[in-house]
């Protein structure tokens, strides 16, 4: 075991590498299923993100304007989403899966095309904060998106948790009839958490490939959605246990690369599918007590 | 219940073959080169034909036990992994097991309806024990499926035994024993056609008149429209969706099997031998609105695709192209039968 306790560090920094991505999409799947929606194509909303990233980053030279590029492009796939299943009533996986594979047709069409080269946004380190034994370097040494997370999480929380607009919301995701009754537009809070999603989803995927990887490959997301959708599961739609989730993913993978590399042997397949496992026993055990939105998943249509 | 005006479809799938055209002169490609070459590799001439016919037998079980599970209320959307877990079943019976050489297809096909069946079934079982929403779990194990495969064509002991050594770490199994293969139905000088197009034509029959002929067809209807009033009329609801969501699953493991033992692949077991016949044969099904019959003429169109995407690549034209189309298609089709509802 001295092997592993001497790579803990840069077993834990890949880990929370791997894990980013993954943090800033759960906050918006998170929104997006308090809200009702379970949505598939948060995946979608990461790839075409991670694309523009980087043709963004290549048309203007900036890695930071390709990071940004990542928002929109996620809340268009969010606007398409919302569109399809609220507005034209189309069953939500449905929606997503021909979302996640549209984006994928386009993205391996257009990756032929043209050259996208590679762009990479710094490095930065803290000081001090840094020289930390064992979490110093995997903490303070990141890709500076990284650092986004620390407001966007607690933002996110206020905004579900604390205000107003997360009140109707949660109510469209618990019982739309009695919100609608009330006066709340249960669609339009649906829609709009899923632009939410779409923005920080679309964040995820613009820094997996101008942050982490600095280029983009066909299908480079290939499953992190559905992870990002396995991770809200696992943390019982309550957003610290789904961050959560998104570290012990990360880890498992960070794992799954490192062990080979120290000698031991893992079985990968065993690795690669634990955090579905997870999500699966997670609410085989606790769906009685776990608070799951009622109407999750339920379309809502208003009586007439 | 639903009002459909008849223009609508046309209109939006020719605003989606428009965009995708748009999308190839934006690119530099010629769609009208595009366009002879889908045609040709689709049909342009008996191995073309057989190719796409070839894709349409998977491509029809998938979509017709989709037709089954979500009438009844029970949306599978894990067909990708019960694909694989049938073909995993499929290349175990057709390499370990000792049946008689002529019933051997027969052994592999019922192999894998049996696996996959059980496979999508657990999500019934899942579902009736802790209320676990099927969809959600169907997506899950779709990766479990995945990982099983890719285990299974990774460890030596288990389909590999004759390639230990330097080889053991190629993914995929060994190739099946030609008497396990799916015959070809009688001598045509080019076309091949072989008992799984058969297979998928009998499913399709046999739910068509089931689903709408019959007492179990009209309780599974019954149970998808309205759960609580079947169940009040005395259907049993958890059965009923159990045994859909279990016929779905093994309509969609009999697919895995028809990839396997077909010319499309190569006889072995691959991680990637489903090649998105799952998700594929999911939206035959959304765009035949769940009627068995009318997957038939939606899955040969989806079937012509894929064949002719092969084409595609000689007139410069990515084949990724097909991916895009057939999703622009689906959401046509379905955006234009539900936006006047």
């Amino acid at each position: 075991m001295s092997s592993i306790a001497a790579n803990l560090e840069t077993i834990l920094s890949s880990g929370i590498r791997l894990a980013a991505p993954l943090a800033f999409a759960a906050c918006g799947e998170y929104v997006a299923e308090r809200a009702g929606t379970l949505n598939v194509s948060v995946e979608a909303m990461m790839l075409g993100a991670a694309f523009g990233a980087i043709a963004v980053a290549g048309l203007t030279g900036s890695a930071t304007a390709g990071l940004l590029a990542g928002v929109p492009l996620g809340t268009v796939v969010g606007l398409a989403h919302g569109t399809l299943a609220h507005r034209w009533h189309i069953n939500t996986f449905v929606a997503g899966l021909v979302l996640n594979a549209l984006v994928l047709g386009l993205t391996s069409y257009l990756l032929t095309v043209g050259e996208l080269g590679r762009h990479q946004v710094a490095q930065v380190s803290v000081p001090v904060l840094r020289d930390l034994p064992v979490l110093g370097t995997p903490l303070f040494t990141e890709r500076w998106p990284v650092y986004l997370l620390l407001p966007l999480l607690p933002l996110t929380w206020w905004l579900v948790e604390r205000s107003r607009w997360g009140l109707e919301l949660r109510a469209a995701g618990e019982n739309p009839q009695a919100a609608d009754m009330t006066g709340i537009r249960v669609n339009l809070r649906r829609r709009q958490a899923l632009l939410w999603c779409g923005a920080l989803a679309g964040l995820g995927g613009a820094y997996l490939a101008v942050g982490e990887v600095g280029s983009f490959n066909q299908n480079m997301t290939a499953g992190r959605g559905y992870l990002v959708i396995a991770a809200v599961i696992f943390g019982g739609w309550r957003l610290g246990r789904t961050l959560a989730g998104c570290a012990l993913f990360g880890l498992a993978d960070a794992l799954r690369l490192a062990l080979p590399a120290l000698g031991y042997t893992v079985n990968s397949q065993l690795l690669i599918s634990a955090p579905y496992l997870l999500a699966l026993l997670a609410m085989l055990l606790f769906t009685t007590r776990q608070r799951r939105p009622a109407a999750l998943a339920q379309p809502f249509r208003r009586p007439s | 219940m639903t009002r459909t005006e008849p223009w609508l479809p046309a209109a939006t799938t020719a605003a989606a073959l428009a965009l995708s055209a748009l999308l190839i002169t934006a690119t530099g490609g010629s769609p009208t080169a595009a366009l002879q070459a889908l045609i040709q590799g689709s049909l342009g001439d008996p191995t073309a034909i057989s190719q796409t016919l070839l894709y349409a037998a998977p491509l029809l079980l998938v979509a017709v036990g989709t037709c089954c599970s979500t009438r009844s209320g029970a949306f599978n959307i894990g067909q990708e992994g019960q694909v694989l877990i049938g073909a995993l079943a499929g290349a175990t019976a057709g390499l370990r097991l000792a049946a008689p050489e002529p019933a051997l297809p027969l052994v592999v096909l019922l192999a894998a309806a049996l696996a996959a069946g059980t496979w999508a079934w657990l999500s019934a079982l899942m579902h009736r024990l802790r209320g676990v929403d099927i969809a959600v779990s169907t997506l899950l194990t779709t990766f479990l499926a995945q990982q099983a495969v890719a285990y299974a064509v990774t460890t030596p002991w288990l389909l590999q035994e004759s390639r230990l050594g330097a080889a053991a770490a190629l993914p995929q199994s060994n190739t099946l024993p030609p008497a396990a293969l799916l015959g070809s139905l009688g001598d045509h000088p080019a076309l091949q056609l072989n008992l799984g197009l058969a297979v998928a034509l009998a499913a399709a029959l046999l739910a068509a008149v089931t689903l709408d002929r019959t007492r179990w067809g009209l309780r599974l209807t019954m149970t998808g429209l309205n759960p609580a009033a079947a169940q009040h009329a005395g259907v049993p609801v958890a059965a009923v969706n159990a045994a859909a969501l279990a016929t779905s699953g093994a309509l969609a493991g009999m697919a895995g099997a028809v990839l396997l033992t077909s010319p499309l692949s190569t006889n072995r077991l691959q991680p990637d031998l489903s090649i998105n016949i799952g998700w594929d044969g999911l939206l035959v099904a959304l765009i035949a609105r769940n009627r068995p019959l009318l997957t038939i003429p939606v899955a040969a169109l989806f079937a012509a695709l894929r064949a002719g995407g092969s084409f595609l690549a000689a007139t410069g034209v990515p084949p990724y192209l097909v991916d895009v189309v057939k999703a622009l298609l689906t959401l046509a089709l379905v955006a234009g039968r539900w936006s006047h509802e």
